[in-house]
């Protein structure tokens, strides 16, 4: 077997007294599109640094590209491209001057990096707008930009932190199937996020991740079989009231009932069985709304947290 | 052949300079104008028309040195305050630099070496107006522009690696007022630091731009002992080599954390 791209065992990071990153063990093999979901403070980011040579580890192994970042930092970052989940483009300069200068940090000869800048812009659409100045363009575009500044030394592991933060859906869209043609041509992608739309797209193994601890791993269909049911059926409520009788009728439903504030999922084989099941109940238990469909990364995260992706 | 990591952040600055170069050439240019008339032509022709010298020497080539090294060291406040809260924060363009072979400590080696080319080019061009004005007596006028350069990284060392551990500029109108100014009036600038109160005179020499003044006035007047410009060099390059060793370390702490 192929030693990994990126190894972490016990990988441990931390400021002072707050533990960053709490003993995670994770592979990433060349080729794979692997993701690090969770929400803000899971300590994704924490992870991304230390992969990307910007953060000493505090704790635990780790290995990028069959290097250690503490003593071949420059080395490996050489072959890395980086998307930092801030911007951090020359926004006083134009979007050719931005790519040059980014390229010349790499040590690459000016002809080259005309060479791959004219290709790279093309490939994220910016062609157009290489003699503009960087400030004025949408987030989209900035994005588009800072990805294609980070493929100028060809690396063969891509960091994407949080890469659609704050994107319109349109924007999203583009920058995914940007992404997904990276990959396709055999690109390594590592991203993180907290959308599990975003990692059921892209991503063809994740891990999840809370508090600074991975707590499930494996690809998006392996983790909804695994920790969540086929189906989820969901009744939202108009009231207090309705909620609480309609629980009571819920209760030993499905495989597994979670009581939110607004709403309750019942977790299910048989979505649309258990959606019948408030029609007998009195007409104070009856939901606003009943919908059933499939169990999404959400769920899974849900199930294992108890809490939401956005919380 | 690899370019030295140092000068990659260089050229950078480089390029941001020429999208950008009519803001500081003009400044470069107008300034040593303005503050040449104003304190060697018009302040000076009054003292002498007393016919007054300071310190041995027409006013216009007492002041035109000080100025000099007293510009380089503006320059420099200006290169390492706010411009440092640019990469760090504003626009991050340190942490992008960071993310590539290049390592912090690169990054501070080449903004602090690109104020020591700026202040070399600006003094150039102060020398050649200073010239023009009769302000530079001897041919040894030439080595005050790397003197003023020198002064200006003295200056701009120490103060890089402050502005590196700020999470905001809040202090930095204050070190410009504080700090900068009195430094620019009292180092020997416009007058001999021996009018100073008697008090007031070691903190003036203490200070790296009476060590600039020093060295740029006597490359000016051509009479600068050897002994006298090896003590001054051997203080600014001391300062230079303890504000780069802070500097690499708070960039490291602010970077790469």
């Amino acid at each position: 077997m192929d030693s990994p791209l990126v190894e972490g065992r016990n990988l441990t990071k931390r400021f002072d007294s707050f533990t960053a990153v709490d003993g995670i063990d994770f592979r990433v093999e060349r080729g794979e599109t692997f993701g690090f979901l969770g929400p803000n403070g899971a300590g994704k980011t924490s992870t991304m640094r230390m992969i990307g040579c910007v953060s000493p580890i505090s704790g635990g192994d780790l290995t990028v590209l069959g290097l250690d970042p503490m003593t071949d930092g420059a080395a490996i970052r050489s072959r890395l491209g980086v998307v930092p989940q801030e911007d951090s483009l020359d926004t006083e300069l134009t979007v050719w001057d931005n790519m040059l200068i980014y390229g010349r940090y790499f040590d690459l000869p000016r002809a080259e990096i005309r060479r791959r800048a004219t290709e790279l812009l093309d490939f994220v659409q910016l062609t157009e707008r290489r003699d503009d100045r960087v400030d004025p363009l949408s987030g989209g575009m900035k994005r588009r930009l800072t990805i294609a500044r980070s493929l100028i030394n060809q690396p063969e592991l891509l960091l994407l932190d949080e890469p659609t933060t704050g994107l319109d859906p349109q924007a999203r869209h583009l920058l995914w199937e940007r992404l997904y043609r990276l990959k396709q041509d055999g690109v390594t992608l590592l991203l993180t996020t907290h959308y599990m739309d975003e990692a059921e797209q892209l991503c063809d193994r994740l891990v999840i991740m809370d508090d600074g601890r991975i707590v499930a791993e494996g690809s998006p269909r392996e983790l909804i079989a695994a920790h969540a049911t086929r189906e989820v059926v969901e009744f939202r409520f108009a009231s207090e009231k309705s909620r609480s009788d309609a629980l009571s009728h819920l209760q030993n439903t499905g495989e597994r009932v979670e009581a939110h504030a607004d709403r309750i999922l019942v977790y299910t084989a048989d979505g649309d069985k258990v959606a019948s099941f408030l029609a007998g109940a009195g007409d104070t238990a009856q939901a606003a709304s009943i919908l059933v469909r499939r169990s999404t990364l959400e769920d899974v995260f849900l199930i294992l947290t108890g809490r939401t992706l956005d919380d | 052949m690899q370019t030295p990591p140092v000068m990659r952040v260089v050229e950078r600055e480089l390029l941001v300079s020429r999208r950008l170069w009519r803001g500081w050439t003009s400044s470069h240019f107008v300034m040593p104008l303005l503050y040449l008339t104003a304190m060697g032509v018009g302040l000076g022709d009054i003292i002498d028309d007393r016919g007054r010298t300071v310190d041995g020497l027409a006013y216009m080539e007492f002041v035109a040195p000080g100025l000099l090294a007293a510009t380089a060291l503006m320059l420099a406040a200006g290169e390492s305050l706010w411009p440092v809260m640019v990469g760090t924060k504003w626009l991050r363009t340190f942490h992008a630099m960071v993310a590539t072979p290049l390592g912090p400590g690169d990054a501070y080696d080449g903004i602090l070496a690109w104020t020591a080319l700026r202040a070399f080019a600006g003094s150039a061009l102060f020398l050649t107006v200073a010239t023009l004005f009769g302000g530079v007596p001897s041919a040894w006028g030439l080595l005050a522009v790397p003197a003023a350069a020198l002064g200006a990284a003295a200056f701009a060392a120490p103060l890089i690696a402050y502005s590196a551990t700020q999470d905001s500029d809040a202090t930095f109108p204050l070190i410009m007022r504080l700090g900068v100014m009195p430094l620019f009036l009292f180092s020997g600038t416009f007058f001999p630091v021996s009018q100073l109160p008697d008090t007031l005179q070691p903190v003036a020499v203490a200070s790296p731009l009476w060590h600039s003044v020093e060295l740029c006035r006597g490359a000016t007047r051509g009479d600068l002992g050897a002994a006298a410009a090896l003590a001054h060099l051997v203080v600014l390059v001391s300062i230079v080599a303890a504000g780069r060793a802070w500097g690499r370390r708070s960039f490291t702490r602010k970077l790469v954390p």
